[in-house]
């Protein structure tokens, strides 16, 4: 069906608009300023136009920072989505059973997320953590996060698949009950198997939702900070130094205002690129299945 | 059979997912020095002092408070501006409507770590600096966009002639939308209002930032005391088990509400 043209419907967006704008475009035009300048102090600040971004686009840490995070948002999206969905098609559909998966399950989501990074620090800790203590002393594997990169890493996916997995399984809960019962009486009635139903009724239907979780998963992992930073500080070395660890270490500590804004709007056009790209493919794919 | 290993499946999962969350309770029943001086897997002198602590002193609890109340009102101002920008996404062709939308969404996109000084410096300048309105605002960038598209979802999923026949019979576009259209997407509302509650209650840096003693919410004053005492197990998770509490609170009272919403969006 097709919408209704009006241009009054601009008055509508009007109040969103302004309110997020008010936040959005100062902020980005003093980052911008900040990129194009050589800042000394309050007042004193020379313009060196593209200098900065020169400079970062060829950091080699930024550059491995950048791979490690490619490598983080891959493994996040391509454990969480499916563990998501699985989780989503378990949960009961009615019942008891309903208010009590839906609180459980979103625990995790309501922590914030320094206290995330806390929690899996008392959590692994090798002497006194369940999961290292557990590790070490009942299965017999040295595990340190903070002496071995792959403990390291294996902690923080740990971590971060424990934390947003319940996001995308409860908006992928959402889109499957979602799903009119009519569909799921004509599957049976042609005798189609549960592989068949999952990927040619539930799936197509399920596309908005996990569209949306995918985009939320794949702007969040690509911008966590405080969880890894918490636990490991980027270490050991730098192997978990993802890139807005990285940032805030050109940024802030050494409060260097110019590379840091040159970077901070390198990182922005990355996520945003990504995320267009991505968004454009979810809205494609599945749209000749549309049942 | 099948019923059966799925729910063994959701059982197991739901066990490791509380298994964090259970070392972290144990952890705040415990004196630090109990804690660093042995492991056992469930407390055996069991003391209340951490979250006494956190109760009688007002550095602690106050925390909690400001939080609770900037969450609130950014719940609040997010649904109010989002519900008829959704509508108008759902529902009208206009001039720049695909892109808008868009759009809305890249503000969740920025690393907010750089970000963080301009907002510093205008909410200076504008004197709403050590505000919980500065904190709700600053969190409308976030909030705003995914409300919208949340509740954009819900909205296209309520058939249009329902508007028509409201129209026909003569409401005034206000009316209808605040007597009909937002009771039959009440659920949806409760799914969108948990959500931005959720996002505003974990976020730490723009809080952070924004506020230095009269709205420090509880998240930033755990930062400060790791920094300042060294780690105190016990404090910290007691105060991380008191950060799940409201959250918790929250979806229990609306849980009936969520799994209505949860049933009839496509999200």
């Amino acid at each position: 069906m097709e919408k209704w043209p009006n241009n009054k419907a601009w008055f509508l967006v009007l109040p969103a608009f302004v309110i997020v704008i008010f936040s959005a475009i100062i902020p980005l035009m003093t980052v911008i300023n900040y990129s194009v300048q050589d800042i000394f102090g309050p007042g004193q600040a020379v313009f060196v136009g593209t200098e900065w971004f020169r400079e970062m686009l060829g950091d080699y840490r930024l550059h491995d920072a950048l791979w490690r995070q490619f490598l983080f948002s891959g493994l996040v999206l391509l454990i969480e989505m499916p563990l998501g969905i699985l989780i989503a098609l378990a949960m009961p559909k009615k019942g008891w059973g309903v208010p009590v998966c839906l609180v459980t399950i979103a625990l995790p989501l309501l922590i914030p997320w320094n206290t995330i990074g806390t929690i899996w620090i008392i959590f692994t800790r090798p002497d006194i953590g369940l999961f290292g203590a557990g590790m070490n002393n009942l299965l017999g594997i040295p595990f340190d996060h903070t002496d071995n990169w792959l403990d390291a890493w294996i902690t923080v996916m740990l971590m971060e698949v424990w934390h947003w997995t319940p996001l995308v399984a409860l908006l992928g809960y959402a889109g499957l009950r979602a799903i009119p019962e009519v569909y799921y009486q004509a599957a049976r009635i042609d005798g189609a198997s549960a592989w068949a139903t999952f990927l040619y009724i539930q799936l197509p239907k399920m596309r908005g939702v996990l569209t949306i979780a995918f985009l939320l998963r794949f702007m969040d992992s690509f911008l966590i900070y405080a969880e890894p930073f918490v636990l490991t500080g980027g270490g050991p070395g730098n192997s978990t130094t993802f890139l807005s660890i990285y940032l805030v270490k050109i940024a802030l500590l050494q409060f260097d205002l110019g590379p840091g804004g040159a970077f901070s709007l390198i990182y922005f056009v990355i996520v945003l690129l990504f995320s267009f790209i991505f968004y454009q493919a979810l809205q494609r794919v599945g749209k000749g299945e549309k049942v | 059979m099948k019923g059966k290993k799925k729910t063994i499946g959701l059982v197991i999962y739901f066990i490791l997912l509380m298994m964090p969350i259970y070392w972290m309770l144990t952890m705040s029943l415990r004196s630090n020095a109990d804690i660093l001086a042995s492991f056992v897997l469930y407390p055996k002198n069991i003391t209340f002092m951490n979250y006494m602590k956190i109760f009688t002193d007002s550095s602690w609890y106050m925390g909690y408070v400001n939080a609770m109340i900037y969450v609130v009102m950014n719940t609040a101002i997010s649904l109010f501006v989002a519900l008829p920008a959704a509508y108008a996404f759902s529902r009208y062709q206009f001039v720049g409507d695909k892109q808008m939308f868009f759009w809305l969404l890249t503000n969740r996109m920025a690393p907010a770590a750089v970000f963080a000084l301009p907002f510093f410096q205008l909410y200076s300048t504008i004197g709403l600096m050590d505000t919980h309105f500065a904190v709700a605002l600053a969190h409308c960038l976030f909030n705003v966009p995914l409300a919208v598209w949340i509740l954009e979802g819900f909205m296209s999923g309520v058939p249009r002639e329902i508007d028509e026949t409201a129209f026909i019979d003569g409401y005034s576009f206000p009316r209808f939308f605040i007597t009909i259209f937002i009771p039959l997407i009440r659920a949806g509302v409760g799914v969108t209002a948990f959500f931005c509650f959720m996002f505003s209650w974990v976020e730490l840096l723009l809080a952070r930032t924004l506020t230095v003693t009269e709205a420090k919410p509880i998240s930033a004053i755990m930062t400060r005391t790791i920094s300042a005492t060294g780690l105190d197990f016990g404090l910290l998770a007691a105060a991380g088990i008191l950060t799940i509490v409201p959250g918790a609170l929250v979806i229990w009272f609306v849980r009936n509400h969520m799994a209505k919403g949860f049933a009839m969006g496509r999200v």
